[in-house]
């Protein structure tokens, strides 16, 4: 039972980084209908900003500050950034596309894709760089046989903090509700005074700035980050995205903790070199027979 | 090529089929004129044609979203360099194997899943061609020799007389090929199931109510683009002589779709147009050194913003988007 338990809070550990960016693939889906490729590397440029501070600027800001205030400058100082490049490449990339159609924005996310990922590989050079060790104090809680690290316990409340608030202005707020409705109708939507262009800029603050906390924290998890692991992450939280129901928040939470579970269980119970097979397969069964993901709704194709 | 006939114009007429047999003609003298490393070029930029082809019947012609498309390639190209190294079929009898084993393999794939529309489709496209790429990385049956891949194929040989063993005559045998495919499809396109392909594309239930099989459609388009993508694995694994799984990642796929994307869906001189621009944008790039893939992801921002329907789209007579 040990394990199992153990392998759950890993699951939801790494679950947890899955959701927070599949967040903003969801939210850039429900709004624009576009499959932002480039949402992967915000993430990837969040790790490394969070990494240059961490290892440049820690010693000046915990002088001050303390550890905590180092971390917590170091992941706001990254979301914000990048939230600002996110910003920056929908108005280059994005936006004198829209007119165009669905599928010329695809390869222009590509391309921004491709633009940053290439950007953070001449900045920070193509080699593997390592987060400053044993910044968490490497304290275990345990319960029974059950080891949790404090870093798990941290990365978990911290990840469901910014799910739960970013839930509640997206179902409790006006703002929210104006979000809701321009990704429902964005024609009826503006005709009803909503400003199309804020709610734009709130998607494309609020998803790379949660990617850019996920990528510190996977930083800080893995303590290894790569210019191209926003590939992979991206791809896994995209997965979680369409799981969960594409353009559906609460299906991109679950949908993303539930990977990081299932791929976790998978690695345990069957095999570690076949888990990623196992993930997709199970995506590919869940589409079999629920075309519109686990909670999305039933929508009548227009004729 | 074909735009001239559905105009009509006498005019125009001669001088496209002028420009037409200069670029054929070019294409003959220039790997006489350069060095190897230039026809190794050319060779690259036709097996991009051919998969940019391949994709271009499921994405330009039916609108289906795969972005899995390496996966079929990596099936053409595995197919053939296991059959050659384990048991020593020669290359070109594997050819029309591999487009049969790709073919039968997405029948196999796409069957169950053929009824997913747009972005569904697409992910689980991703998903496919990903569980191709991991499951030749973990080595099932000791057969695809995990990360490393499979090394050591032939080259290809018609009963050991004459051997395609230098750059110049895969040259010409990948343009074959590709030359061969285009005239298929051309004629394919004007016939029955090109229309209802395009059928599908412009309204899918329309044309099920017309009594055209959307299914049956769907999956010949994927059967049919798979078989072309597993030529193109076949010369390439022959070519390359090794095969690897970090040929057929998820980034392959999104290249291929790029080609289509920027030539314009469903149009074949488009392909090719969009296929040189994806192969020679980073070797005409290369003296910016680090910096090119920059520019290069910047290029298909802005081909995109001031030609969003391809370079070369299709004329709406032909059954453009």
């Amino acid at each position: 039972m040990g394990v199992f338990f153990e392998q759950l809070i890993n699951g939801l550990t790494i679950g947890s980084f899955y959701a927070l960016i599949a967040l903003g693939y969801s939210m850039v889906y429900g709004v624009l209908k576009l499959i932002n490729f480039a949402h992967g590397d915000f993430f990837t440029l969040g790790s490394y900003i969070g990494y240059t501070l961490l290892v440049f600027a820690v010693s000046f800001i915990t002088a001050h500050f303390g550890l905590w205030g180092g971390l917590v400058a170091a992941l706001l100082v990254a979301a914000a950034s990048v939230a600002l490049v996110g910003v920056f490449v929908e108005r280059v990339a994005y936006r004198p596309i829209y007119p165009a159609g669905r599928l010329p924005a695809v390869v222009s996310a590509l391309g921004a894709s491709i633009v940053l990922q290439n950007a953070i590989m001449v900045i920070w050079g193509p080699r593997y760089q390592a987060y400053p060790a044993a910044l968490i104090p490497n304290v275990h809680l345990q319960i029974g046989n059950i080891h949790i690290t404090l870093l798990q316990i941290l990365i978990l409340v911290l990840s469901f903090a910014l799910m739960g608030i970013l839930y509640t202005i997206i179902q409790r707020t006006t703002f929210g509700a104006a979000v809701r409705a321009t990704a429902l109708d964005r024609d009826t939507a503006s005709l009803m005074g909503i400003n199309f262009n804020r709610i734009i800029f709130f998607i494309f603050t609020l998803g790379p700035a949660l990617g850019a906390m996920a990528g510190v924290m996977v930083g800080m998890y893995y303590r290894q980050i790569s210019f191209a692991m926003g590939w992979n992450y991206g791809l896994k939280a995209f997965t979680a995205t369409i799981l969960g129901g594409i353009g559906n928040l609460p299906g991109a939470m679950f949908g993303g903790l539930i990977l990081g579970v299932l791929e976790m269980f998978g690695a345990a119970y069957i095999s570690a070199a076949w888990k990623d097979v196992f993930v997709f397969l199970i995506l590919i069964l869940v589409l079999i027979f629920r075309p519109t993901g686990l909670f999305g709704e039933k929508v009548a194709e227009k004729v | 090529m074909e735009s001239s006939r559905s105009q009509g114009s006498g005019r125009f007429f001669g001088s496209r089929q002028g420009t037409l047999m200069a670029v054929v003609a070019a294409f003959f003298i220039y790997p006489f004129v350069v060095g190897d490393y230039h026809i190794d070029i050319a060779f690259f930029f036709g097996i991009y044609a051919l998969l940019g082809l391949s994709l271009n019947i499921v994405l330009g012609e039916v609108g289906l979203f795969d972005l899995g498309h390496a996966g079929f390639y990596a099936i053409g190209a595995y197919t053939t360099a296991i059959l050659n190294t384990k048991y020593g079929i020669p290359v070109l009898l594997l050819l029309p194997v591999s487009a049969v084993a790709a073919g039968l393999f997405a029948y196999l794939v796409c069957s169950p899943i053929i009824h997913l529309r747009g972005d569904y489709l697409c992910i689980v496209t991703i998903g496919m061609g990903e569980i191709v790429r991991l499951a030749l990385i973990n080595n099932p049956l000791d057969l695809t020799g995990g990360p490393n891949g499979v090394f050591g194929i032939d080259f290809p040989s018609l009963g050991g007389i004459f051997v395609i063993d230098s750059p110049i005559k895969y040259y010409f045998l990948i343009w074959t090929v590709v030359a061969l495919t285009i005239i298929g499809l051309l004629r394919l396109q004007k016939s029955r199931i090109g229309r209802a392909w395009n059928c599908i594309r412009e309204d899918e239930v329309a044309a099920g109510s017309s009594g055209i099989d959307v299914r049956h459609y769907k999956l010949l388009a994927f059967m049919l683009g798979a078989a072309l993508a597993g030529v193109a694995g076949n010369i390439y694994a022959s070519k390359l002589m090794c095969v690897s799984p970090e040929s057929f990642t998820f980034w392959e796929s999104c290249l291929f779709f790029c080609i289509v994307l920027i030539g314009g869906m469903g149009s074949i001189p488009g392909v090719l147009i969009g296929a040189a621009a994806i192969s020679l944008f980073p070797e005409i790039l290369r003296p910016f050194a680090m910096y090119r893939m920059m520019f290069f992801g910047i290029a298909m921002i802005l081909m995109m913003m001031f030609r969003p329907g391809g370079v070369w789209p299709r004329k709406r007579g032909e059954g453009a988007p």
